[in-house]
């Protein structure tokens, strides 16, 4: 057993997800469930403080600062989608005791793929986080959009696990090593064997991340999931995968950074550009969100493609706030709901802020934030990933990305254009939701509240990026 | 006095009237009251704060008071507050300005009146920071945040077309500024520290000034606005509520004329000479253009904001001519600006109110039913022409005759553009005060109410005294602007000689 204790944070969800799963199948209730799954993150987020730094298996799995800063955030993700599932879990009519089993396995999944040092460790992980999310995506199997988005998804999600495992082959053909420190030590620059490895590593990571070009399955599968599945797919796969792409290419590519660089920089670039001019045309707010998180991830991307401290720390900032944004928009979105029918489409909110004033409020925050405008949180991630990119002399990114932004503007504020400028058409009662405030009103806080009292989230990252230089 | 951070003070107390306001229940008759009462008592008091930090200011000294410096994001970039000679008034001006506006807003303003006075109390915090950073981090954290209760503003309580005003004030700003973001980066970058005042005495090398004049020149020029850029200004001018408009070309404009004058001349002296021809071409195309269109406008607020481009043109032409005499002029223009034209929004707001129409056509003869009105809309609409004895004359003098000095046709050309001024502005003038009023939705029209009186009046005297004695603007801010120029020119002459030939001196 003494070999689990370095792991005790993911060692503790696998016993108790193993443990629920039989306690699910003799008790019926679901809500119980729900809360020890709860507790058992709750406790999980206490192990990872309290875990010591060292590497564990023969160095293929590290706990570093890195590692347990967005093990932290992986695990605040996964809590707000349980939160989130239990308000809406009757009216949606997913009443699983699964659900939160799957989002603990999901969770062990994407904390073996932060801490993964080893190409296996990090195939695992991943496979371990997809096969999770398919199931959830397909969650409410009898409904058409939910089954179509899970086969979808799987489908597509297989192919680029595919991809990712043959570039692993490569890079593992070409070097000779699984560990990523060991490959370090063998790279070098030019190699076109490792570079194609590289390349189909990139590629799969970017469908995770659902980066541009392989962001295809993102709109189709946010608008056919469960809102709280949607909620979970914005907030902790792809804090994950962005902490597996920037382990795998600073530790072992760091040196080479100039062969992959270029690789990011193109995905970043798109990103950014194609969710600008794509997300105007959307009507649904959950596809809205869809393209919204592809352009965020082009920012984020931005910091990994810079590949010093300053572009890890900027990255580490804005998955924070991007995960706050997110939260707190979920949750709104889980909120619009009259007499247990959910509304999607974004004339639904017409006139809100007559019925609703201060949850209007709330979502003009988050989207004038989710757009970068000052003094909300959201600007100051925009702000650092620059501050990164200006540094590594990546001004053509910098500029694309501000540009973007702008343009993207423009979507964010259709919303508030309708909820205040519009007539009223309808009018919620799911605000009245307690757990979903306890989402959302801190979430609106944090956003807030950063520009007034920034340092802590800064020296956080700072921390985190300092594992790596 | 030195202990207390009253520049702080003056930016959040308005601050704390919105938390203020949000705990007022506003659904009766009485509540309705008080909150009208308490936007009114907060914004006074603000005032009254800021003419107590006007008595402690000291006059003589030209460098930053009152200066405040804490941590903030990090060593470089910190909450640094300070004043100087320039941006005293401007902040005067907006505290002044801000009670007229709550007052404007009592009758016109009929839905969500809580919401309304919480947007405009966060635009006064927001625009007061802008003049009292001394980091350009915090400085463009305020000059940005303060488009989020203009846009709420314009597009909650404007008018028809107000959905796409809003957007295109929004989005053309926003794409404006992010440049300056992006130079305000890069100056982090190459110096460490966006500390305004380390700024203003660092020598960055010409090449990098004209890269980040143009990014800051972008913001400005959109926010102030100058030809071709200013195409948002009439649209979000005529869907603004009354108020909106006041504060839009009271304050609003002057950010961007505050901007040029602290960072545009005192950070990139050289580029700033470089560019001066181009701002001078800009301008009087903006001039002319500008007081051409205007001619030909049917609906007042449009004529006052196309007239407001023609004044800011005379702003940017005073301060690029590098004398003290231009910024000078430049300065008051902006201040007898921020009087003249925000009181001649808050004329046709009178009578919008009234006969709910701008055309300029549906009105006639209302000097029969509304004499007091039509005194207090002349002062106004002589001080917009610029005639001897208001305010709006000293500033356009000063800045033609410093233009003069440089060069005779760049000052004939702006001349034209007071004579169009008298042209557009008389005509405004005699087709709505004068004539016979014959006009059926005239006939009971009522002259000016008490607290119409109380809201014009004090800038009708302001108009006509600062048009006789200027003298108390120029003591406060002539230590500022010669330091500055002092500045500019040692810059200018130590660093690239050469310049100065190619350039306008």
């Amino acid at each position: 057993m003494s070999i689990f204790i370095p792991i005790i944070p993911e060692f503790f969800i696998f016993l108790s997800a193993v443990t629920l799963l039989v306690v699910g199948l003799f008790v019926k209730n679901i809500k119980l469930i729900i809360n020890l799954s709860i507790l058992a993150l709750l406790i999980a987020i206490v192990l990872v403080f309290i875990q010591s730094i060292q590497t564990v298996f023969n160095n293929s799995l590290v706990i570093d600062e890195f590692s347990k800063v967005i093990k932290l955030l992986i695990l605040m993700g996964s809590l707000s989608a349980i939160v989130m599932y239990h308000s809406s879990r009757k009216d949606l009519n997913i009443d699983l005791f699964e659900f939160p089993i799957l989002i603990l396995l999901a969770t062990i999944g994407m904390m073996i793929m932060v801490s993964a040092n080893d190409l296996i460790a990090i195939f695992i992980g991943l496979e371990l986080q997809s096969l999770t999310l398919y199931v959830l995506a397909a969650l409410n199997r009898n409904h058409l959009s939910s089954s179509e988005a899970g086969l979808k998804y799987f489908l597509l999600g297989a192919l680029s696990s595919g991809l990712l495992l043959f570039g692993l082959s490569y890079i593992y053909g070409f070097t000779g090593n699984t560990n990523l420190n060991l490959i370090s030590t063998t790279v070098t620059s030019g190699n076109i064997g490792l570079i194609i490895g590289i390349v189909f590593v990139c590629s799969g990571i970017a469908f995770k991340v659902s980066a541009v070009p392989f962001h295809m399955w993102t709109p189709d599968v946010y608008e056919g999931a469960p809102t709280p599945v949607t909620a979970f797919f914005a907030l902790a796969p792809k804090v994950a995968a962005l902490a597996l792409a920037v382990r795998f290419l600073v530790v072992g590519f760091g040196d080479i950074s100039f062969d992959w660089q270029q690789i990011i920089i193109f995905l970043s670039l798109a990103s950014m550009i194609f969710a600008a001019f794509a997300a105007i045309a959307q009507k649904n707010i959950k596809r809205l969100m869809a393209y919204s998180s592809i352009g965020h991830v082009g920012y984020a991307l931005i910091g990994l493609a810079c590949g010093t401290a300053q572009g890890i720390s900027s990255l580490i900032i804005y998955l924070t706030i991007y995960l706050a944004m997110n939260i707190g928009v979920f949750a709104f979105i889980l909120s619009m709901k009259n007499k247990g029918d959910y509304f999607e489409n974004i004339s639904d909110l017409a006139g809100l802020y007559k019925t609703h004033p201060y949850y209007s409020l709330l979502i003009t925050i988050f989207m004038f934030s989710l757009a970068g405008i000052p003094p909300l949180a959201g600007f100051f991630g925009k702000f650092y990933i620059f501050i990164a990119a200006i540094e590594s002399n990546l001004m053509l990114l910098a500029i694309v990305g501000i540009l973007a932004s702008v343009i993207s503007a423009f979507y964010y504020l259709r919303v508030i254009k309708v909820i205040y400028f519009d007539e009223n058409k309808n009018s919620f009662e799911g605000f009245n939701s307690r757990s979903l405030n306890i989402l959302i009103n801190p979430s609106a806080f944090l956003i807030l509240a950063f520009c007034v009292y920034p340092v802590p989230l800064i020296a956080i990252s700072n921390y985190a990026a300092s594992s790596f230089f | 006095m030195s202990t207390l951070p009253i520049l702080s003070i003056i930016i959040f107390l308005p601050f704390l009237g919105v938390l203020l306001l949000s705990i007022i229940n506003s659904s009766s008759e009485n509540g309705q009251r008080n909150l009208k009462q308490t936007a009114l008592w907060v914004t006074c008091l603000n005032f009254i704060v800021s003419i107590i930090l006007l008595i402690n200011f000291d006059k003589s000294n030209p460098d930053f008071q009152f200066v405040e410096k804490y941590y903030w994001l990090s060593s470089g970039i910190s909450y640094h507050l300070g004043i100087d000679g320039i941006s005293i008034l401007l902040i005067i001006l907006t505290t002044f300005l801000m009670p007229f506006c709550i007052l404007a807003s009592f009758e016109s303003i009929k839905t969500s009146l809580k919401e309304y006075l919480i947007a405009f109390l966060i635009l006064e915090t927001l625009m007061i920071g802008v003049f009292c950073s001394l980091d350009l981090v915090l400085f463009y954290l305020f000059f940005e945040g303060g488009l989020i209760p203009m846009f709420l503003i314009i597009g909650i309580w404007g008018g028809e077309r107000r959905v796409y005003s809003t957007f295109k004030f929004f989005l053309y700003t926003l794409a404006g500024s992010v440049l300056m973001l992006l130079a305000i980066i890069a100056i982090y970058m190459k110096t460490g520290t966006t500390d305004i005042t380390y700024l203003l005495n660092y020598d960055l090398e010409p090449s990098l000034q004209y890269i980040f004049w143009l990014a800051f020149f972008a913001s400005f020029a959109v926010k102030i606005p100058m030809w071709p850029v200013h195409t948002w200004l009439p649209d979000a001018h005529v869907e603004a509520p009354t108020a909106g408009s006041v504060i839009l070309a009271g304050v609003l404009l002057k950010m961007a004329g505050y901007g040029f004058i602290r960072f545009s001349l005192g950070m990139f002296p050289i580029a700033s000479s470089y560019f001066a021809p181009f701002i001078f071409t800009l301008s009087i195309i903006a001039i002319i253009y500008a007081s051409l269109v205007a001619l030909v406008q049917k609906d007042m607020k449009k004529l006052i904001a196309y007239s407001s481009v023609a004044h800011m043109g005379f702003v940017t032409l005073g301060i690029f001519t590098f004398s003290l005499q231009g910024i000078e002029g430049a300065m008051i223009q902006m201040i007898s600006h921020g009087i003249v034209s925000a009181a001649l929004f808050l004329c046709v707001g009178v009578v919008y109110d009234r006969i709910h129409t701008r055309e300029i056509d549906r009105y006639g003869g209302l000097v029969n039913r509304m004499p007091i009105y039509a005194f207090a809309f002349m002062v106004f609409i002589m001080g917009s022409i610029g005639l001897p004895g208001t305010s709006g004359f000293v500033g356009e003098f000063l800045v033609l005759m410093s233009l003069f000095s440089i060069n005779t046709y760049f000052a004939v050309f702006a001349t034209t553009g007071v004579v169009l001024a008298a042209a557009y502005s008389l005509w405004l003038y005699r087709k709505v005060i004068f004539g016979s009023l014959i006009k059926d939705d005239l006939q009971d029209i009522m002259d000016l109410t008490y607290r119409e009186m109380i809201i014009l009046f004090p800038l009708v005297f302001l108009t006509i005294f600062f048009g006789f004695y200027p003298q108390p603007l120029i003591d406060i801010m002539e230590p500022s602007t010669t330091q500055l120029i002092s500045n500019i020119a040692d810059d200018l002459t130590l660093v690239m000689p050469s310049t100065i030939e190619r350039g306008v001196y």
